[in-house]
């Protein structure tokens, strides 16, 4: 009776490594039949996607590249004020402030990325238009600072938490020898912090890489190649946009670009597990 | 002091000033524009009927149920999973390399983003397994998508189980399973409740791994038969509304209801853990 009972604990958990292995051969297996046809090299670094002309087009360069530019751009202004609001909330802030701007930072978490892009598409978008003169606000540039948002909260919490960690003895010991508070928070606690903040940084990319519909929203869907006013597609967006109404290559070709996205993710992973590996060490 | 280091100071207090004014002006302006766009256009009517074509109105009242369904749907099913896994976990597994595995499988989950549940999903639950397009098949899809988290709320509340409960309870005679009915299970209560709620965040505010797993029907149903059947929640009716129909008061409304509804979810998860610490600490 014992044995049953420990081996159904053992399938539960085993479900979560079954998941795992499903997803990845289901995606490898449904990914490939497309890049073959196509050819690897064009598919990869083919610079137009035009699949429903008579010579069809394969080449999801441009998705590639707008998606990194896109992380890239996020995180180049996402990174900054969440880590400074971290150190602020971790070593200066009043407790009773501390507790109110980390309540909001759990609600920006939690808000739902389709009212993100809702009010990116109804208040950025013709900001936008307006402020650069351009017909169309659409574009790279507004689904940057949309995903700039949205990386804020988890970059802010896991920040706040490595900050929080530091043991108090290297904070002392730096004021000690006549070191003011702040330069005492940047020159020693966020040092010692450094990895917790790197993993932060590193989640950060792995959610802006990942997320569709904000993006969907605000970027245009055209597949250009990457320019900062331009109409563009995401790799993710590029896959939710033609999925409804496509068949046969078209359809198989949108698996592959899932599989490149997953590869993406894959190495986003190990690179977020080396760090949090490091952190543990420490 | 000399003034280099006084720059430094003032330099890194003012960023940190500045970057803390984003974030709360930000999360002020998003639920105040949200709920200044939206709440006007919430009426009964809106709330209590689906969409006609023929009187030309849109009603939410489908949508409503659905992501009531889905989110009691998944939650069903990801409950017994998670907990199960966490339990071998914690109480039997003795090989590391099958708990670092387990452990490892989750965070890769965790880390792949929504879309590429939404495709997968598609993939597996529709193609292999036959399915049409349902709110069940949405629900397996975010079962998956949930299952590292429940796993992790559970474990961590497992963990503060003393062990001398459990010696005492095998001094007593009991089996394992016996104790880990009476002893261990009562003590994660807490951990299954976080996670639950966390969950239900997750589903609520979940889009882009629905799309083409639940679809985007607003038709009116019961529970068992709307679970067999297409249907858009809250966040994909919003999608289409904004995107495809170009109803702006209506997304506006379901943005501020799903505003509501998350800040709800952050007030109950922020004063469930005041509770739960308080009960830990008696």
């Amino acid at each position: 009776m014992e044995n049953i009972i420990h081996g159904i604990f053992l399938l539960l958990g085993l479900i979560t490594v079954g998941c795992v292995l499903l997803m990845t051969i289901y995606l490898i297996i449904s990914g490939i039949p497309a890049i073959r046809e196509v050819g690897l090299f064009h598919f990869l670094f083919g610079k137009e996607w035009a699949p429903v002309l008579a010579e069809p087009k394969y080449g999801i360069l441009p998705f590639i590249l707008t998606s990194i530019y896109g992380t890239a751009g996020a995180v180049f202004i996402g990174v900054p004020i969440g880590f400074m609001t971290a150190v602020y909330l971790a070593k200066l802030a009043h407790p009773k402030i501390k507790s109110v701007v980390s309540n909001a930072v759990s609600l920006l978490a939690g808000i739902p990325s389709v009212v993100y892009g809702l009010v990116g598409m109804m208040v950025l978008v013709p900001q936008i238009s307006t402020l650069f003169h351009i017909p169309d606000g659409s574009g790279l540039l507004a689904a940057i600072i949309v995903l700039a948002i949205m990386i804020l909260p988890s970059i802010i919490k896991m920040s706040l938490t490595a900050l929080e960690a530091v043991p108090k003895d290297y904070e002392d010991a730096s004021l000690a020898l006549g070191a003011t508070p702040v330069e005492t928070y940047f020159r020693v606690s966020v040092p010692a912090a450094k990895s917790g903040i790197a993993t932060a940084i590193v989640f950060g990319i792995g959610r802006a890489i990942g997320e569709a519909m904000a993006v969907m929203m605000v970027a245009g869907n055209a597949p250009n190649m990457p320019s900062i006013f331009q109409s563009v597609r995401f790799l993710t967006t590029a896959i939710a946009s033609e999925m409804s109404y496509s068949a046969g290559l078209q359809r198989q070709a949108l698996f592959s670009i899932a599989l490149v996205l997953f590869l993406f993710i894959m190495l986003i992973n190990t690179a977020l597990n080396f760090f949090l590996k490091r952190e543990k060490v420490e | 002091m000399g003034t280099k280091r006084k720059t430094f100071i003032c330099f890194m207090k003012s960023l940190m000033w500045i970057s803390v004014s984003i974030v709360c002006m930000l999360t002020l302006f998003l639920i105040g524009y949200v709920l200044w766009k939206g709440i006007p256009h919430i009426s009964w009517e809106l709330l209590s009927t689906k969409p006609s074509y023929l009187s030309d109105r849109i009603g939410i009242l489908p949508d409503i149920l659905n992501t009531i369904y889905i989110v009691l749907a998944t939650l069903v099913i990801v409950l017994p999973l998670g907990m199960g896994a966490a339990i071998y976990l914690t109480e039997y597994a003795q090989n590391k390399r099958i708990v670092n595995m387990i452990e490892y499988a989750a965070e890769t989950l965790s880390g792949i983003p929504s879309i590429i549940y939404g495709l997968v999903g598609m993939l597996v639950f529709q193609q292999f397994f036959g399915m049409k397009t349902s709110l069940i098949c949405g629900a397996l899809t975010l079962a998956i998508m949930n299952l590292p988290t429940i796993m992790r709320t559970t474990q961590e509340s497992l963990k503060t189980v003393p062990n001398s409960y459990r010696e005492g309870a095998f001094g007593l005679g009991a089996g394992k399973w016996h104790m880990i009915r009476t002893v261990v299970l009562p003590g994660c209560v807490d951990g299954v409740v976080t996670g639950c709620i966390l969950s239900v965040g997750r589903i609520v505010s979940e889009s882009a791994a629905l799309l083409f797993t639940a679809g985007f029907a607003h038709a009116l149903n019961g529970i068992f038969s709307g679970l067999s059947s297409p249907g858009a929640t809250l966040t994909v009716a919003l999608y289409v509304y904004a995107k495809e129909n170009g109803e702006f008061g209506i997304a506006f409304a379901i943005a501020a209801i799903l505003m509501i509804l998350t800040m709800l979810i952050n007030l109950l998860a922020h004063f469930m853990g005041e509770y739960f610490q308080k009960r830990r600490n008696i």
